[in-house]
């Protein structure tokens, strides 16, 4: 059955409460393809990616969210995917890149600067101050339990870049995201800024995050004793369990 | 033998004589499956040219199991499933299956239809009444551990005194588990839900199990025509890569889930990750919405919508409100009748729209409990409209008498 009339929920930045609906339950309905979503309403894929563009550009601490379907380099359509995530990058002034390497819990301890786990997504986003953000290459169900979360809790302004049918609970999402469409997003930022849109931390370049980009940035070796990276600077207060890896069964 | 020595007739029971186990075909018999070729399921579901046939609701479901690329069926047998997993074997016997065997009882079975779904293969499962009951533990499981499958339910008796007749009073039970639930009602429509169902179910956005109900012995064990596209074209297989989690990935949830229950710690965070997920799943219900439009042709189907009575069913109930609705055009009496295919999701907005306007709301159903009468009074609003009945329970059959006395309001017919 055709919809008929448009749902009243919005899906706006939070904080909206304890436990925010789904927003698929709500009757918000995905898009299809040359269509987006921008808070929980269908518009044309251009519009999506625009006010994408101008919410990475003018909020606080925007962060791109690589998970494992972008990070990792197991096919050719993850590899052909690598550059224009990088193209993106660029474009976006003091942006912060935290990888969601995967979905294995690492509940209690978390290095904030360094990961997003999807079993506490908002610990990420409130540590690092992000008001907007990017998930890509994340598995859809774990995008979509992610994308509540921080909803729920914090102000952030989600945006979601999905290979399949896209996401109801992101502010905005485009669906069936391939790396022509990751171009069209770098130059889509290109474009906003050429129209006036002036970034909030213009002149900045990518801002490294957790303790191994900058350990890789300052030529530190990661491999060297714990007590030489605190003297090198390089570990951050947060690092130490994470490097020696964790109890999973710690209460 | 020597002469004037009988042979022995084995017999059943009930004295049919046994005939001897069809043997085993040899591999002339498997070059149908060798023969089959993919097609989009588009074609497959609604365009390509079909001829008509009459079969039992087993055979339906074997026709469907057929066409659906199946890599592996596992069950345990029950009446009344157990012939339609009887063809699904002879299926596997000519190689149109992977693999196929029968488990040691319905909870093992449906865990290991669990595991066979988390390594991304295509599978189907099969049983009834107290069997259901038997696995519904793990069948409430596998929406949480987003586990494309299909699970086709031949609905019987479960209550004491234990019998095998029909009656549908456990597809209550399976409302709530999370899995899409489709509601067949005569031998055509198990052969197409069967069939859609894997690929409703395998949709990245969906990637959740799916049960196709029927009612037992009315339609699985009897005749009807059903229009069946040619047998060499077959569905796209399973394609675990674009799903909704990864599959055959132990270090991660939700497989790892079984491993050591990473999010179930005593704190807000996992109670908050926890209600995300479970929201998550209904949300994907929802989103099988557009393929059940797409494919079944709506959630619902609407007979005389006009009508000030209406009828709402499910099953093999609907049949029997149809010839009710033919009988009261008779008597000059309009009724309207709406069928719901989707049990889950549950077609509100529709049933809202299709029975606004009614002054009258019959619900016929074959349980003593009434679930479809409680669904739809708790979807649409002045439900004082909603008479919950009526039922038939236990193996009786519905009489469109019955149906007629309630649309009347006397006991003439």
């Amino acid at each position: 059955m055709k919809q008929t009339k448009e749902p009243a929920y919005r899906v706006l930045t939070g904080p909206e409460g304890l436990l925010p609906p789904a927003a698929a339950i709500m009757g918000i309905r995905l898009p299809e393809e040359g269509e987006g979503l921008v808070e929980g309403r269908i518009v044309e894929e251009e519009k999506a990616m625009e006010a994408a563009a101008i919410a990475m550009l003018t909020r606080k601490n925007p962060t791109l969210f690589p998970g494992p379907l972008m990070i990792w380099g197991w096919n050719e359509h993850t590899r052909e995917k690598a550059k224009p995530f990088f193209d993106v990058a660029h474009e976006i002034p003091g942006v912060r890149i935290i990888p969601m390497p995967d979905y294995r819990p690492i509940y209690p301890k978390i290095d904030p600067e360094a990961v997003i786990n999807p079993c506490h997504p908002n610990l990420t986003i409130w540590h690092n101050k992000i008001e907007a953000c990017v998930f890509i290459g994340v598995h859809c169900h774990f995008a979509n339990i992610t994308l509540k979360m921080i909803r729920a809790g914090t102000n952030c302004y989600t945006i979601a870049l999905c290979a399949e049918a896209g996401h109801e609970d992101a502010m905005a999402s485009v669906p069936h995201f391939n790396a022509e469409k990751l171009q069209k997003f770098a130059e889509t930022l290109r474009r906003v800024k050429k129209n006036g849109v002036k970034p909030l931390y213009e002149g900045k370049g990518i801002i490294p995050s957790g303790w191994a980009q900058i350990a890789g940035l300052t030529g530190a070796d990661i491999t060297k004793p714990e007590e030489e990276m605190v003297e090198a600077g390089v570990q951050s207060e947060f690092a130490h369990d994470l490097e020696r890896g964790l109890d999973e069964n710690e209460e | 033998m020597s002469e004037g020595v009988e042979e022995e007739v084995k017999t059943n029971p009930q004295g049919d004589v046994i005939t001897a186990a069809p043997k085993a075909p040899k591999e002339e018999a498997k070059k149908g499956a060798a023969a089959q070729r993919v097609v989009d399921p588009d074609y497959l579901f609604l365009q390509a040219p079909r001829e008509k046939t009459f079969i039992t609701g087993s055979e339906a479901a074997k026709e469907a199991i057929r066409r659906a690329n199946v890599d592996v069926a596992i069950s345990y047998p029950i009446t009344p499933q157990s012939e339609t997993m009887q063809q699904v074997g002879y299926l596997y016997a000519e190689g149109y299956l992977k693999d196929y065997y029968r488990g040691e009882e319905e909870y093992g079975v449906m865990s290991a239809i669990a595991g066979a779904s988390r390594s991304g293969v295509r599978c189907l499962s099969a049983t009834a009444g107290p069997g259901l009951m038997r696995g519904l533990e793990v069948i409430s499981s596998w929406p949480g551990g987003r586990l494309p499958c299909v699970l086709l339910i031949m609905c019987r008796v479960i209550n004491a005194p234990l019998a095998i007749q029909p009656d549908n009073v456990e597809l209550s039970y399976m409302l709530n588990t999370g899995c899409l639930l489709f509601h067949a009602e005569n031998q055509q429509d198990f052969y197409d839900y069967a069939l859609q169902a894997f690929m409703i179910g395998e949709k990245p956005e969906v990637t959740l199990p799916v049960a196709v109900a029927v009612d037992g012995f009315f339609v699985t064990h009897a005749r009807g025509w059903v229009s069946l596209p040619a047998a060499d074209i077959k569905l796209p297989p399973r394609d675990c890569y674009h799903e909704a989690v990864p599959m055959m990935d132990n270090e991660n949830p939700p497989i790892r889930i079984s491993r050591d229950a990473p999010i179930q710690k005593s704190n807000f965070i996992s109670y908050q990750m926890h209600a995300s997920w479970q929201q998550e799943i209904w949300a994907a219900q929802d989103r099988s919405r557009k393929w059940i439009d797409r494919w079944f042709g709506g959630l619902i189907e609407v007979v005389n919508p006009k009508a000030k009575i209406m009828i709402v069913a499910s099953g093999s109930a609907v049949s029997q409100s149809r010839e009710a609705v033919r009988q009261a055009a008779e008597q000059g009496v309009e009724v309207g009748l709406v069928k719901i295919k989707s049990l889950r999701p549950f077609p509100t907005r529709e049933l809202i729209e299709a029975t606004d306007h009614a002054e009258k709301i019959l619900v016929p159903e074959f349980n003593y409990v009434g679930w479809l009468a409680k669904e739809v009074k708790s979807t649409i609003g002045r439900n004082e409209r909603v008479i919950s009945g009526p039922r038939v329970f236990g193996g009786m059959s519905m009489p469109t008498e019955l149906i007629l006395e309630y649309i009347f309001g006397s006991k003439q017919y």
